[in-house]
């Protein structure tokens, strides 16, 4: 069963598996191992981040293909929502409409760059999601009376997943259960599901295409296998994805705004997760965004910390200042792609065998 | 490099509908600035229009023209090219700023005195950036697109948030020195100074460079290399040295296109690059990776788009060359003017 549910792609390493149930078993525990608002923010975060990279990965790690609009496919599936709960007030009827209405406008625009930059070479896809990612960001703040510009939506969601809904009186295990973590239990479940229909995905004859395009598209070719096809169809699923992990991001923070998803920080971040936690595997992304997300949470203190101590030099305290966290990451980047290519994942497996 | 099987390289005799059909990119811009015409109506306006369009146009160009140069000989595509644009224009205002007291003199001579100095700092510290970025980022990544792309946009955030750390969040003002406010009058049609001399100085860019490229040496080496560049180094040319060259060329021409660019909008932040980025590479995109002519005429072809449709449609001018940039690639895939690789 176990092999069903991962598709026969095992972690491969003693340690990866030992990790990779920690995390799981801590997200699936969160409310109760880590009680409080905060850390259920952050756990939150962790489980819609790791479906988000996973499905980057698909893309990047797999088919070997750099995009930069995937923040863009992750506000269209967002702003579906917002916009639908927004119009058609709280209800579960929003949601469904605003998911599949953003998912499959995700979809659909994933196929027309695909079409048009892929049937030249790959790099364009590159130059080309770039350019329209960033017309759709300004299109977004543009567009106000719809999105909501730059302060972005707030709606409602269904009672149910508010903290004010209580269903139970007795706390279970010291805690006191509410829509809160009802909400929480939801979004992990439908994570874990994604992730592991990813993991199916890379897994089948469609998955091994990718990486043999990915190898050597020239031969994939010659063997017959029409690489603007596969990768089309690769962008198009990767977008999907990306699109459903906005759903749960935005039916979870119940605000939908142009710094929380379009942004180029979150691009970068996405970037940096599927390269630390290790291209080309899915278990990359738990691990990556795993990781990111703590660092990102606890370091940027520390980092505020380390600016004061230093004030009394000029430029390091500049450097040292929580917003210059952007500066460390892209270094951070820079050097991992060099000297650290196949990430944390690649690292572990290569040590076993 | 797999993608060029087929097209033998060019025929020796062209027939009159061959020279025609090459001729048809050439026309895309009088046809667009003809059919604004039409759509705006008013000639005074339009005027007005192309000749901003123009400047605008040169100056992507003077941006592009190292992007597409280095693509061409190097098969490198360099996603923090932003960042040079950028470090020149702020440089270039720096200095001028430092020279403020020839800035507010009404002479254009003496304001030449602030902004030669400014051009020729911003030129030399781009270029020498360039030199950095392509020893120390791009040289270990030779021949691996998706490393290139990835570690060339870690270039440019981190270039981005030096300059932060350096001058600060906050917008520099930089205001244009009186000779170079205001506008000549021709008929109706106020045509803003700046505009023609920042054309005249990129049309003078074009030339040299076309000049370099196409009547001495070293751009017949350029030439030969985008053509096949294992041929020129089998002959016995150092292509290596050649890209340094043309890379820490194309930089500190992005850095004085930061200047020219810093000085038309008046004010920089440090967003500036990343911004112009954009455009620059839908310039390329529509030209033809690699080739300059192409460029030139993706850059005019946007210039004009741009300011044309931010005078009729307002909302819609960056989606506009979106959709500029899809109809060429579904006219021609390759972009205006293909590149033919002769290997």
């Amino acid at each position: 069963m176990l092999t069903g549910l991962l598709s026969g792609d095992y972690p491969r390493s003693p340690l990866l598996s030992i990790v990779l149930l920690a995390i799981l078993v801590c997200l699936a525990l969160a409310p109760f191992l880590f009680p409080g608002t905060r850390s259920l923010e952050v756990a939150a975060k962790i489980c819609v981040f790791i479906v988000l990279v996973a499905s980057y990965d698909l893309l990047l790690g797999y088919t070997g293909i750099v995009s930069f609009a995937h923040t863009m496919f992750f506000g269209l599936g967002a702003y579906g929502v917002a916009i639908a709960s927004r119009n058609m007030g709280a209800g579960w009827d929003a949601i469904a409409l605003g998911a599949a209405a953003g998912t499959l406008s995700a979809v659909v625009l994933a196929l027309a760059i695909g079409l048009f930059s892929l049937r030249v070479r790959a790099i364009f896809f590159a130059m080309m999601t770039l350019a329209v990612a960033s017309a759709f960001l300004i299109l977004v703040s543009q567009l106000f009376e719809i999105t909501g510009g730059e302060d972005g939506l707030t709606y409602r969601v269904p009672r149910e997943l508010t903290p004010a809904f209580r269903p139970l009186d007795d706390p279970v295990l010291g805690v006191r259960i509410n829509g809160r973590i009802i909400s929480y239990y939801a979004l992990f479940a439908a994570s874990l599901i994604l992730f592991l229909v990813m993991l199916r995905i890379v897994n089948s004859p469609f998955g091994r295409v990718l990486q043999a395009i990915r190898e050597n598209d020239f031969r994939a070719e010659a063997i017959g296998y029409r690489n603007v096809r596969y990768r089309t169809l690769a962008t198009c699923l990767s977008a999907g994805f990306a699109a459903l992990a906005g759903v749960l991001m935005a039916v979870w923070l119940r605000y939908t705004g142009p710094d929380t998803f379009l942004s180029f920080t979150i691009m970068l971040d996405i970037l940096l997760m599927v390269v630390i936690g290790g291209m080309g595997t899915m278990y990359g992304a738990v691990i990556g965004a795993t990781l990111f997300i703590l660092a990102e949470t606890y370091l940027r203190s520390l980092m505020g910390a380390a600016a004061e101590a230093t004030a009394s030099l000029p430029l390091v305290t500049n450097l040292l200042h929580p917003d210059r966290w952007l500066l460390w990451l892209g270094l951070l980047f820079i050097l991992s792609v060099y000297f650290f290519p196949t990430g944390i994942v690649g690292r572990l497996r290569r040590t076993r065998s | 490099m797999t993608e060029h099987a087929g097209s033998p390289p060019a025929q020796p005799a062209l027939n009159a509908t061959q020279r025609l059909a090459d001729l048809v990119p050439y026309l895309l811009v009088p046809v667009l600035a003809a059919a604004a015409l039409v759509l705006i109506g008013e000639p005074s306006t339009w005027l007005t229009l192309t000749i901003a369009g123009l400047a605008m146009g040169v100056m992507l160009f003077i941006m592009a023209s190292g992007l597409t140069l280095v693509f061409g000989l190097m098969d490198v595509i360099n996603f923090g090219h932003g960042a040079f644009i950028s470090i020149g224009a702020y440089v270039g205002v720096t200095v001028m700023l430092a020279l403020g007291g020839f800035m507010l003199s009404d002479s254009l001579l003496v304001n030449l005195l602030a902004i030669v100095p400014a051009m020729m700092a911003a030129i030399a510290v781009a270029g020498a950036v360039g030199w950095f970025f392509e020893r120390f980022v791009v040289m270990p990544v030779y021949g691996a697109h998706l490393k290139q792309i990835l570690i060339t946009m870690g270039g440019l955030i981190v270039a981005e948030q030096l300059l932060l750390a350096i001058w600060g969040p906050e917008r520099i003002p930089i205001p244009r020195p009186e000779a170079l406010q205001g506008a000549f009058l021709i008929g109706d049609a106020a045509i803003e100074r700046y505009r023609v001399y920042a054309t005249i100085l990129g049309l003078v860019i074009l030339a040299g460079l076309l000049y370099t490229l196409k009547r001495t040496k070293v751009g017949l080496l350029v030439r030969a290399g985008v053509e096949n560049g294992e041929m020129v180094q089998a002959l016995g040319y150092r292509i290596r040295l050649l890209f340094v060259l043309v890379f820490v060329a194309g930089s500190a021409l992005a850095g004085l296109g930061g200047v020219m660019w810093a000085l038309y909008d008046e004010v920089i932040t440090v967003h500036l690059g990343q911004n112009l980025m954009i455009l620059v590479f839908i310039v390329v995109i529509i030209g033809g990776l690699g080739s300059v002519e192409g460029c030139f005429v993706g850059a005019l072809l946007v210039g004009l788009l741009n300011n044309y449709t931010g005078f009729l449609f307002p909302t819609v001018a960056l989606g506009s060359t979106i959709i500029l940039m899809v109809a060429v690639l579904m006219w021609r895939p390759q972009g205006l003017f293909p590149v033919v690789k002769g290997h």
